[in-house]
């Protein structure tokens, strides 16, 4: 158990480390450099001084030295300043970073709250109506596009029916818990929505496919009742694979939250690195897609414990 | 119940379903087919309707539905249901070459793993799953910004109009494969140890000659399927950069980029972000359906849902 963590955990470092070098590339293609900012914004400056600045920032060595040197700083926890904020880029983070852990957090556990009796109902009858029901909403679900379904959310309840708040986090002045939850409503509905209709899909699958076992036979056949089939012999050996499937769509479900918070204005993890790319603010974007990155991988190796807590037979080595 | 009932009950629902799956499919199929062809007529509709889509009229923008304009105009006088048209040309231009990109990957990935198996194959499959689990957004978002100069590419590439388009294309195409490379593998696993394929190795055909001479063309339908089954999401992804700005670039019109501006005219002109979102969803679900309903017909084995 301990040997297998270890070796995920590995794993999930080297995933990191190489992911580290391609973002740190990609970061460097996007247009202009901070010194480049630097002369537009100061018309003084000499090519002279310019080059002279590239060497002291050691912007003129080749990628991979100025890659060793970002790391060798990052390692050392100075993840650099941001240019649009003017701050250290951690600080600025970390309440980016809570407010999209609640925001997905909360969504994630109402749409497995919704999901998983969805899902179960409807493999309870296959091909029935209820079943079409429920796979033509969970293909709808995967065919809108998300800006648009927040666009339509924003449309009914905050322009039509001014039931909500159309973005943003808090009322100015206000800010309280309440105010606050109330800002959220709606973007919670969104992500929730989204996510949904796969989860549901899983689970169905999943479902329909455990009922056809032998021991779901069984248990019918020495009298248990169709509830009890359903929910203590087929539900959880079918959530085996879904949790899997959940843990391995977080990117998704990440993907979904930078949509959201970016057409709600949500100061989430998703707008900061949204707005960031499009502000060229390197050492912002850079670190916030590594932290999205990280995130994603801790959910799948929390996935792998998962695993283990719902089906004792398997055993990690 | 008896077991005869029960079978009956059991064969009566397995037409129903086949039934209504392929009636979904074959309906999907026809309004695709639709959707194509009123893209391509759009310089023909333009005619018909008088109005030209470069036009700007800024006496009459914002409109609701008139005659003259079924559908209203936008924020520059233009009419909306020509360009929505445009759009959609460009839209599914975009998404089938992201699709055909996404699935030469897909297929030469899946084909080289399922072949070679061993190392080869531990290593390509590894780098599919990671590729799945990372946040493929935020990661579009930085490739779609990068600047093309730094890369190498000439200025009159980089500074040409089309060049969004290009652009969009390759990186879709280098997210999207994952795919088509899994059920390619799966395949092609399945397909080298058929008798035609040992009897081509034994007769001294090299690895190359088995693998795209014998083993691609037996496994068309699963690329097929895979690739429609990617079409939906692609065009997703197409819309949401276009709708962030970092997708097709204005002039050219793509139902992403046309939603835009939509959300600061939402309650002056709502009809600006109704129909290009709606023209997305019914053609993403079309081509899902459309994908699912295939998956059936030509991999009958495959567990659907």
């Amino acid at each position: 158990m301990t040997a297998f963590l270890v070796r995920r955990a590995i794993q999930a470092a080297v995933v990191l480390l190489v992911m580290s070098f391609v973002i740190y590339g990609l970061i460097g293609l996007m247009p202009g450099d901070p010194i480049d900012i630097m002369i537009a914004s100061d018309p003084k400056l000499t090519p002279a001084d310019a080059a002279r600045l590239k060497a002291l920032y050691g912007l003129d060595l080749p990628i991979w030295e100025r890659y060793v040197n970002w790391l060798s700083s990052a390692v050392g926890g100075d993840f650099g300043y941001s240019r649009t904020h003017n701050r250290p880029v951690l600080e600025i983070m970390g309440p980016h970073l809570l407010r999209t852990l609640i925001l997905m957090g909360i969504s994630f556990a109402l749409s497995v709250a919704i999901a998983i009796p969805l899902g179960v109902w409807a493999a309870a009858r296959p091909y029935s109506f209820r079943d079409y029901s429920v796979n033509l909403f969970s293909f709808a679900g995967r065919s809108v596009p998300p800006f648009w379904l927040a666009l339509l959310l924003i449309f009914v309840f905050a322009v039509w029916l001014g039931w909500f708040p159309a973005g943003g986090m808090e009322t100015v002045g206000d800010g309280s818990l309440a105010d606050r939850g109330w800002y959220m409503v709606l973007p919670i509905v969104t992500l929730t929505l989204l996510n949904i209709s796969g989860f549901t899909r899983y689970v169905r699958a999943e479902t329909i496919t455990t009922m056809r076992q032998d021991y779901i036979r069984t248990a019918r056949a020495k009298g248990v009742s169709s509830r009890g089939v359903l929910t203590r012999h087929a539900l959880r050996n079918a959530l085996i694979p879904v949790v899997t499937i959940i843990a391995l769509d977080f990117g998704t479900v990440f993907s979904g939250a930078l949509i959201t918070e970016t057409v709600f204005a949500y100061p989430g993890m998703g707008k900061l690195i949204f707005d960031a790319v499009m502000t060229n603010d390197y050492n912002l974007a850079l670190i916030g897609l590594l932290f999205a990155t990280l995130v994603t991988l801790v959910a799948n190796l929390g996935a792998d414990l998962a695993y283990v807590g719902l089906d004792p037979r398997i055993k990690l080595q | 119940m008896s077991v005869a009932a029960a079978g009956r009950n059991e064969m009566r629902r397995l037409r129903v379903r086949r039934f209504m799956r392929h009636r979904l499919a074959v309906a999907s199929g026809i309004v695709l087919l639709i959707l194509v062809a009123a893209a391509l007529a759009a310089p023909l509709v333009e005619r018909l309707m008088g109005v030209d889509i470069r036009d700007v009229d800024l006496g009459h923008i914002l409109k609701g539905p008139s005659l003259a304009h079924p559908l209203g105009t936008d924020e520059l006088g233009r009419d909306m249901l020509v360009k929505l048209l445009y759009g959609g040309r460009i839209s599914l231009l975009v998404a089938l070459a992201a699709a055909l990109v996404s699935a030469v990957i897909g297929t030469l990935i899946g084909l080289f793993a399922g072949y070679y198996r061993g190392r080869l194959d531990a290593f390509l499959m590894r780098f599919t799953d990671g590729v799945i689990s990372l946040p493929i957004l935020p990661l579009l978002i930085v490739l779609a910004a990068i600047d093309l100069r730094k890369v190498g590419l000439p200025q009159s590439l980089v500074q040409s109009e089309d060049i969004s388009l290009y652009r969009i294309i390759f990186i879709i195409g280098l997210v999207g494969w994952t795919g088509v490379a899994r059920l390619v593998r799966g395949a092609t696993l399945s397909m080298k140890e058929r008798e035609f394929v040992r009897a081509a190795q034994a007769l001294g055909a090299r690895n190359r000659r088995v693998m795209f001479v014998h083993i691609l063309p037996n496994i068309v339908s699963p690329i097929i399927v895979a690739t429609t089954l990617s079409v939906g999401g692609i065009i997703l992804f197409e819309s949401t950069l276009s709708f962030l700005g970092l997708g097709i670039q204005p002039p050219i019109p793509s139902w992403g980029n046309m939603l835009s501006n939509s959300q600061e005219q939402m309650t002056t002109a709502p009809q600006l972000m109704i129909w290009p979102g709606v023209m997305i969803f019914i053609t993403v679900i079309a081509f899902n359906f459309l994908g699912d309903g295939l998956q059936d017909a030509l991999d009958p084995r495959a567990i659907s849902d």
